[in-house]
């Protein structure tokens, strides 16, 4: 008590950090805006449209389903919810009706995510998830990919296979540069590599994410497809540009509630995602397989983290814990 | 700035994790002031880890500065002795800083800090007779922890302890006494880094600060590299990373010979002795005057004092008066801290007394005094990369909160400092230090239960 007032009292330490939950969400969310800006690029003005309603759909149910029916708090301000909803709307093709965006945002927000207790429980990334549950429900409209230049209409827009696809069926491809720059069909947010590689360096930079899954995944998939590829760099190059990989591998399996917290759980962590996708793209009906391994490891990823656990300060290595027993 | 001087050590094994938090060292260039003598002290009965003294002196004795006013016959204790000349004016408990209560002596002071006639250099020839002197000058710990530096110093030779650690990283923010103790006496720290050394058979010695002293490197330096001394050259410098908690015993080890304490056990159990700076400069003074340790350096500092000062006041001083004699508040104080900033101790108003483990007071006002709201865990995973000791702060939580001492002892909470690196990193604003003592709490309730 001093002047009558009387003090703060709080268990130490008592500085913290400036990064906040909201902080690093906004971070996340700058990251992802030269895939934005590429997008409306490549695919017209309806690519923004598609990612304004999942943002604007995504914080309305998050805000909605915490009032009515959770009666929790309000959690809006902490900006996950426009991660999630930029991040589906840049796993849909841009002339996707909005309707079946929104119908994703629900599932994505209410069913993964809150219904396992909000941000930090969900045991799936909600954005994978909300994207594999529209794969099934909407298959024919989730896989009509508008090429670039002719996205604006909604219905009447001339779809082209993605690179995967003509990999697959060993029909013409994208030129390398194009891959690169993002000139190819594909969903809104993962053709333009540039951006998104941009986007992961400044969240490496800014402490947002470790470096350790993007590369762990990105690699692994390269060395498994020159060896499917047998030794050739094209055919793996191309395995490397297209489909989602970089926008998975830098945006979605870093997500911090379902990916593991130690180093080499991370290693493990991404290398499995890398082998699942491989696995998927060779010998798999589906020609995308980025999805499905991030969430199969999402749901391995309590167990890896429970067999990567680092010993604590101090305690003996386990051989040499064995051999004092067996001296004593 | 100056560079640090080549030939300065670097760590054996570096600590991993930890968090870089601002420095804050507005004090460092600060000569040490003392305050004008107190009207009164309060001298508290516990003032170290270990078994509380009782008083020795009652109501109305007249008492000179070093008289000892305290003891006890058991080992993990320390003396204590009257800070001030006066006449003792009570006996009887008082409410510590902690919350606890403890016996404490109240003695008025006579304004003349008469000194005691029965102050005189010990004698000390051997290790013994250093142990048994170190003991009389009732030192503690003085970097924070206040353990009794005399069991520190008593081991067997067999034991074969072979290196000694000084403790100058310093690594809280705000504090500088430390680092002054380097500037100002560090002939004392050299003089009784040799004596300890010599007799008890320490074979090397490696003094370690932070990076962010160079003044201190070049000081030490230059007394360090002594032919006469040290022809073998085994008292050396080493610089650490500036990055806390750098300075934590377990962590000072690691550094110093790359050896880690396993949990549940001390330096000595490694070969090791750590000690900190400003102690071991005590040492080099009681061995000459023999006058004990009756008064400390402190930084006081934060955004709600007038005149952020280093003082040196007599042990059982108000912590009101030193405020006041810093130029008292600057604005409405929102939080009084007792200790540094990362593992301080939050305390209820000024009317406390000084121990003698205390380096620092600090006071903040509301602005830097509320802390960022807790929302939920986002698993990043920020307070295991910055835990030093490898723990997972998040498993901990969860175990905690489902009660399962199993876990809880499998991911070794008992580990755990409490130097609060992972709850300074966390965004979500846990207060995971509070998590880690209840956590440890709950597997001390199960332990006795057994």
């Amino acid at each position: 008590m001093i002047n009558g007032k009387k003090l703060f009292v709080s268990a130490s330490p008592h500085v913290r950090s400036k990064s906040t939950t909201q902080s690093i969400m906004l971070d996340v969310i700058i990251a992802m805006i030269p895939a934005l800006i590429s997008s409306v690029v490549f695919f017209g003005i309806r690519a923004l449209l598609v990612t304004l309603v999942s943002v604007v759909a995504c914080v309305f149910f998050e805000w909605a389903v915490r009032k009515f029916i959770l009666k929790k708090s309000n959690t809006v301000a902490d900006l996950s919810a426009v991660v999630t909803g930029m991040l589906l709307a840049f796993n849909l093709p841009s002339s996707i009706p909005f309707w079946m965006v929104i119908v994703g945002d629900l599932f994505a927000i209410v069913i993964v995510k809150q219904c396992f207790g909000g941000i930090g429980q969900n045991f799936v990334n909600p954005a994978i998830a909300g994207r594999i549950f529209m794969l099934l429900s909407f298959s024919d409209a989730m896989s009509k990919w508008p090429l670039p230049g002719q996205g604006i209409a909604e219905f009447d827009a001339a779809t082209g296979a993605t690179p995967l696809v003509s990999l697959a069926k060993n029909e013409a491809l994208p030129s390398f540069a194009d891959m690169v720059i993002g000139n190819r069909g594909g969903s809104l947010g993962e053709t333009c590599i540039i951006a998104l590689v941009i986007g992961g360096i400044y969240l490496v930079a800014r402490k947002v994410i470790k470096p350790t899954i993007p590369l762990a995944f990105i690699g692994t998939v390269a060395v498994v497809m020159l060896i499917a590829g047998k030794g050739d760099l094209e055919y793996a190059a191309y395995q490397l540009l297209s489909g989602g990989l970089f926008l998975g591998a830098i945006f979605m399996a870093t997500d911090y509630t379902t990916s593991p917290l130690t180093s080499k759980g991370k290693v493990i962590f991404g290398i499995g995602c890398g082998l699942f996708t491989c696995l998927i793209r060779l010998f798999g009906s589906l020609p995308e397989g980025v999805s499905y391994s991030i969430i199969l490891m999402n749901v391995l990823c309590p167990l890896i983290e429970r067999a990567t656990t680092p010993k604590p300060f101090g305690t003996p290595k386990k051989e040499k814990k064995a051999k004092e027993e067996a001296k004593a | 700035m100056a560079k640090i001087p080549e030939g300065v050590l670097t760590a054996v094994k570096k600590v991993r994790g930890g968090v870089k938090v601002d420095h804050n060292k507005n004090t460092q260039d600060l000569e040490v002031v003392r305050i004008p003598t107190p009207s009164k002290v309060v001298i508290p009965m516990q003032m170290h880890i270990g078994a509380p003294c009782e008083p020795v002196v009652k109501v109305g004795d007249e008492v000179a500065v070093g008289q000892v006013i305290g003891d006890t016959d058991k080992f993990v204790s320390a003396p204590i002795h009257a800070s001030v000349s006066g006449k003792v004016a009570a006996v009887g408990d008082i409410k510590m800083p902690n919350g606890s209560i403890s016996k404490a002596v109240t003695i008025e002071s006579d304004g003349e800090m008469r000194l005691w006639e029965g102050i005189k250099p010990p004698v000390v020839e051997t290790g013994a007779d250093l142990v048994k002197a170190v003991r009389e000058s009732g030192l503690v710990g003085l970097g924070g922890a206040g353990f009794p530096t005399h069991v520190k110093l008593s081991f067997s030779p067999d034991k074969g302890i072979d290196t000694l650690v000084i403790n100058a990283a310093e690594c809280e923010p705000y504090i500088t006494v430390d680092y002054r103790e380097c500037i100002d006496n560090s002939w004392d720290i050299l003089s009784a880094v040799y004596t300890i050394k010599e007799l008890l058979g320490f074979k090397k010695v490696v003094i370690a600060a932070e990076d962010n002293k160079p003044e201190a490197f070049k000081v030490l330096k230059s007394i360090a590299d002594n032919e006469k001394y040290d022809p073998q050259n085994d008292v050396r410098l080493m610089v650490l990373e500036s990055k806390y908690p750098q300075g934590a015993e377990k962590m000072m080890v690691q550094s110093a010979t790359g050896r880690q304490v396993p949990p549940g056990k001390l330096p000595a159990d490694v070969g090791c002795v750590v000690m900190n700076v400003a102690s071991v400069a005590f040492i080099a003074r009681y061995l000459k005057t023999g006058k004990p340790l009756v008064s400390r350096s402190l930084t006081v500092d934060g955004s709600a004092i007038t005149e952020p000062k280093n003082v040196r006041v007599p042990i059982g001083t108000n912590i009101g008066d030193i405020i006041e004699f810093c130029g008292g508040f600057k604005g409405q104080p929102a939080k009084l801290i007792s200790g540094g900033p990362m593992m301080g101790l939050s305390i209820v108003g000024t009317d406390f007394p000084v121990l003698k483990q205390n380096n620092a007071i600090l006071a903040f006002t509301e602005e830097d005094a509320i802390l960022k709201k807790e929302t939920d865990c986002i698993r990043c995973g920020r307070c295991a990369a910055a835990c030093p000791l490898s723990l997972m702060p998040t498993n901990i939580i969860r175990a905690t909160k489902a009660k399962d001492v199993d876990t809880l002892n499998r991911i070794g909470v008992m580990v755990c400092m409490e130097c609060g690196s992972c709850a300074y990193s966390c965004p979500a604003g846990k207060p995971l230090v509070q998590h880690m003592r209840l956590a440890k709490a709950l597997v001390k309730e199960e332990a006795a239960k057994k």
